[in-house]
């Protein structure tokens, strides 16, 4: 059943329309990150769910209740904020029991109810730190304490990792992750990265320019991506410009700086001028053969079990590919090949009007 | 309407008052210098170009203040490199001690002086004895007399804003000169220098306005020389009073047309600097002979600083009538400081300054709050103008504005905004208000400014409605820097002297007139005593400022 529902909603900023006619559905308990590049509008969509902006258009839905033109302080909705946020003359306890106090909760309930919170955190017994004590992974944490005290109906995030050294990035994501999960809160944030959005959404919506371009589990993203935005977005891919020549039992036949590919998991495409957008796990490397794509490796990257190398092809196209670490070095001549198990790494997409 | 408009419409009433407060009466000032019985006219303007004096006083006032950077700059400018570069004995507590001019307000100062070095001052005296003179050894008056006081009070900023640039810099650019090859001298002239020159052309500016503004120093040892504000105050005794409207836009003139070929300087931004990198280690005097002459040096510097205050607090012992040609007073008794308090006639004046500055402090801080939460905060239109506003007081000297709020509130006009106010309790508070409106907003828009909005909103989606936000988060957060404003203003009102002589009743006199009286009537410890009161009590709130300013 759908519990939280964003319907339509649009907003302006004087000149520049920041949300455009954005719908989407989130199921109780579920986690959404909102994945986009700067400018998309996945801030500002946060910013009307949480209710510190109202939209021009559209309706934001509470389990069929329209909160759409209740102020934040209403709204029960909690937020973790980027920069945290969290009042700096208060300390840790006084902090977390800030929303509390707002429901009316004093006393020893109020202590126990600071006090679980803290446990969930695990830093359970830092009532009577100073906030400017605590590490930067220990603020977020006390961030997301304060936020689920009041125990909200949604909990929303701000680029939650992004003021975190990159060492504490993948620990910090591991336990929100598991704590967002324990807690069982319909959860929605925000991030630019994409590794966040896919280890943190049960579903990812990829916005650009204030629409929505795909929303779905990060698989669906990376295996049927709906246009060449998400392609390129989402995951590492080259792009390149090819020509379709028709399908038949062998496949996709494209046409590729001179040579002929034929595609044997990809999507159908009608024949014309293409884009085809390729993982670099979806091709490999060879000896430099007549006619094969041929070109020159400019950059080797070492990425642990493999390697990625870029190349630079006669026609002047840039591709990354995937291969063993040591197989050729940089400055060497090499061929490429779309590869046997290509498992959904190549996508065609026709150019429009031609 | 529309929140948005609501909020639109706060800030439209806040333009208001302040445009009817401070820009009204300067407006005011100019159109009635221009309009005589038959209408607008030209009669002035001519009177104050004809007259020899006016040219005198006017010019007096630019070159006094133009020396008055130079000598301050020439004082403060070497002393905070010693201090801010050098590593010697005592550097700490000295370091303080150059800063204590600064707690004394004009009036206590000037007087201080006149107890010093005046016909029958101490050092003067002593001086006579020594040599065997049949007078004094100097006159303390007319244009010396004046600079001396300036320079004594003003090389402060100079010292103050040169640390603070000083302390700002990032040692590794020195390191950068150093190993490009620059020698001491070199990185002087082409890298420490031009980093300092925001915090010079700050200093210079506050002591170009500060001095030009100066009105006690002129009013006490002036004698015949002649400078624009003293010569406002005279006309106006006379009765002429739109010659002194003429002169008071004369004065405006000058201090705006400084301000504007200064504007690339933001004189209260430096001193705050934030800094990069690491600063400058102290270079540690080595050589043994070097610190025993700094070490001399450097107390006979803080002896001849604090003179002043210890004077002031030596005089205010005298028994009235009882020190004439001793060099030093032949009896002493705590009468004075009790007459302050027990006679009725004598505790009314530091009972007015009293509230009278906490009246205008509250207000201030008030409008303050209100332009930080409008402008700041709710950024509503016109909040450029509203700041523009705030500030402008600071550029117009002190008697400008206390002819002007007796221009504007002299005249019962409800309908052009106009009512009678002079002769009230309620013009010196106004007055205050106006006078401390930059310095309070100042200070409060800067601590809104650093004040991070999420932490409105963290409250917000926390459940806690406006006023819980305001008492819980935004008020503990910004007491630094109300604390720092309301000290600042309270202090300048406690003390002023410049606008309360010509807005002043008997009924509202603050202790400054009082000090001027007792002087008159020859009772120097009174005097003394009430000046010890001020000084006393500036600083006091100027070290609460300081402690809770700095984050406490």
């Amino acid at each position: 059943m759908t519990f939280l529902r964003l319907e339509g909603l649009t907003k302006r900023f004087d000149a520049t329309l920041a949300v455009d006619g954005l719908s989407l559905s989130i199921e109780r308990g579920e986690m959404l990150a909102l994945l986009g590049p700067s400018g998309s509008g996945k801030t500002t969509t946060l910013r009307l769910l949480a209710g510190f902006e109202v939209p021009d258009q559209g309706r934001v839905l509470v389990e069929g209740e329209d909160v759409t033109r209740v102020d934040p302080v209403g709204r029960r909705f909690g937020m973790v904020f980027q920069h945290y946020a969290l009042f700096p003359h208060l300390d840790v306890g006084e902090n977390v029991a800030f929303g509390l106090e707002s429901l009316g909760v004093s006393g020893e309930q109020l202590e126990r109810r600071v006090a679980r919170a803290l446990t969930l955190v695990d830093l359970a017994g830092y009532e009577r730190r100073r906030i400017g004590q605590l590490s930067g992974g220990q603020q977020q944490r006390i961030a997301l304490a304060r936020a689920l005290a009041p125990e909200p109906r949604v909990l929303l995030l701000d680029e939650p990792l992004s003021n975190l050294d990159p060492s504490l990035r993948e620990r910090t994501r591991r336990e929100i992750r598991e704590l967002i999960r324990r807690v069982g809160i319909t959860t929605v944030l925000v991030t630019h990265e994409q590794d966040e959005a896919f280890d943190l959404g049960d579903r990812v919506a990829v916005l650009r320019g204030g629409r929505l371009e795909q929303v779905g589990t990060p698989e669906d993203l990376y295996a049927s991506p709906a246009n060449e935005f998400v392609a390129e977005f989402v995951g590492r891919s080259s792009g390149i410009e090819v020509v379709v020549l028709g399908s038949g039992e062998h496949g996709v036949r494209v046409r590729v700086e001179d040579v002929e590919w034929d595609l044997t998991e990809v999507n159908p495409a009608r024949p014309g001028p293409a884009l085809m957008v390729v993982r670099p796990e979806a091709l490999r490397l060879m000896p430099p053969a007549p006619g094969a794509v041929t070109g020159t490796v400019t950059e080797r990257r070492f990425t642990g079990a493999a390697s990625l190398f870029t190349v630079v092809t006669e026609g002047g196209v840039s591709i990354e590919v995937t291969g063993p670490p040591r197989s050729v070095r940089a400055g060497e001549k090499v061929s490429i090949m779309p590869s046997r198990r290509a498992g959904g790494g190549i996508h065609l997409f026709p150019r429009a009007g031609e | 309407m529309t929140r948005r408009g609501r909020i639109n419409l706060l800030g439209v009433v806040l333009l208001l008052l302040l445009a009817w407060l401070i820009v009204y009466p300067l407006l005011l000032v100019l159109v009635e210098g221009f309009r005589g019985p038959q209408g607008w006219t030209l009669d002035f303007v001519r009177q104050f170009l004809r007259h020899r004096n006016e040219g005198q006083a006017l010019w007096g006032s630019l070159w006094i203040s133009l020396a008055s950077v130079v000598l301050a700059a020439a004082i403060g400018v070497p002393l905070a490199f010693l201090f801010g570069r050098y590593e010697f004995p005592g550097r700490r507590i000295l370091g303080w001690l150059v800063a204590l001019p600064a707690v004394l307000p004009p009036l206590v100062g000037v007087i201080a002086f006149l107890f010093l070095y005046g016909e029958s001052g101490f050092v003067s005296l002593l001086l006579q004895r020594l040599l065997g003179l049949d007078q004094a050894p100097w006159e303390l008056e007319g244009a010396g007399a004046i600079l001396l006081v300036h320079a004594y009070s003003m090389y402060v900023y100079f010292y103050l804003f040169t640390r603070a640039g000083l302390a700002s810099l990032d040692a590794s650019v020195l390191e950068a000169a150093a190993s490009l090859g620059a020698g001491r001298w070199r990185t002087l002239r082409r890298v420490v220098l031009p980093l300092l020159y925001p915090a010079l052309g700050g200093a210079a500016l506050l002591t170009f306005m500060t001095s030009l503004a100066s009105f006690s120093a002129p009013y006490i040892f002036g004698g015949g020389f002649r400078v624009m504000t003293t010569q406002i105050v005279a006309t106006r005794l006379n009765g002429d009073d739109q010659l002194a409207m003429i002169e008071t836009v004369s004065l405006t003139l000058v201090a705006l047309i400084a301000l504007w070929l200064l504007r690339g300087t933001r004189p209260f931004d430096n001193a705050a600097g934030g800094r990069k990198g690491m600063a400058p280690v102290r270079v540690r005097v080595q050589s043994r002979n070097v610190r025993l002459v700094l070490g001399v040096l450097g107390w006979g510097l803080a002896v001849l600083l604090l003179l002043p205050h210890l004077t002031l607090v030596l005089v205010s012992f005298v028994p009235l009538g009882t020190w004439t040609t001793e060099p030093l007073p032949p009896a002493y008794t705590w009468r004075n400081y009790l007459t302050l308090v027990e006679d009725p006639v004598r505790a009314r004046p530091l009972l007015n300054s009293l509230w009278l500055a906490i009246a205008s402090t509250v207000a201030a801080v008030a409008i303050a709050f209100a332009a930080g939460v409008l402008t700041v905060r709710r950024r509503v239109r016109g909040r450029g103008t509203i700041e523009a506003l705030l500030a402008l007081p600071w550029a117009v000297p002190g008697t400008v504005f206390a002819i002007a709020l007796a221009t504007a509130f002299s005249i019962r006009s409800p309908l052009a905004g106009r009512f009678v106010l002079i002769g009230t309790l309620w013009i010196l508070p106004l007055a205050y208000l106006v006078r401390n409106l930059p310095i309070t907003s100042r200070a409060i828009l800067a601590g809104f400014r650093q004040l991070d909005p999420s932490l409105d909103e963290a409250a917000a989606t926390l459940g806690a409605g406006r006023w819980r936000t305001l008492r819980r988060v935004t008020l503990p957060l910004l007491r630094p820097a109300i604390v720092a404003g309301a000290s600042l203003a309270f202090v300048t009102a406690f003390g002023d002297f410049v606008t309360s002589i010509v807005l002043y009743t008997y009924d509202t006199r603050p202790i400054s007139l009082e000090i001027l009286s007792s002087l008159r009537q020859s009772d120097v410890g009174v005097a003394a005593a009430y000046g010890v009161v001020l000084m006393a009590v500036s600083a006091v709130v100027f070290a609460l400022g300081a402690d809770r300013g700095s984050g406490g």
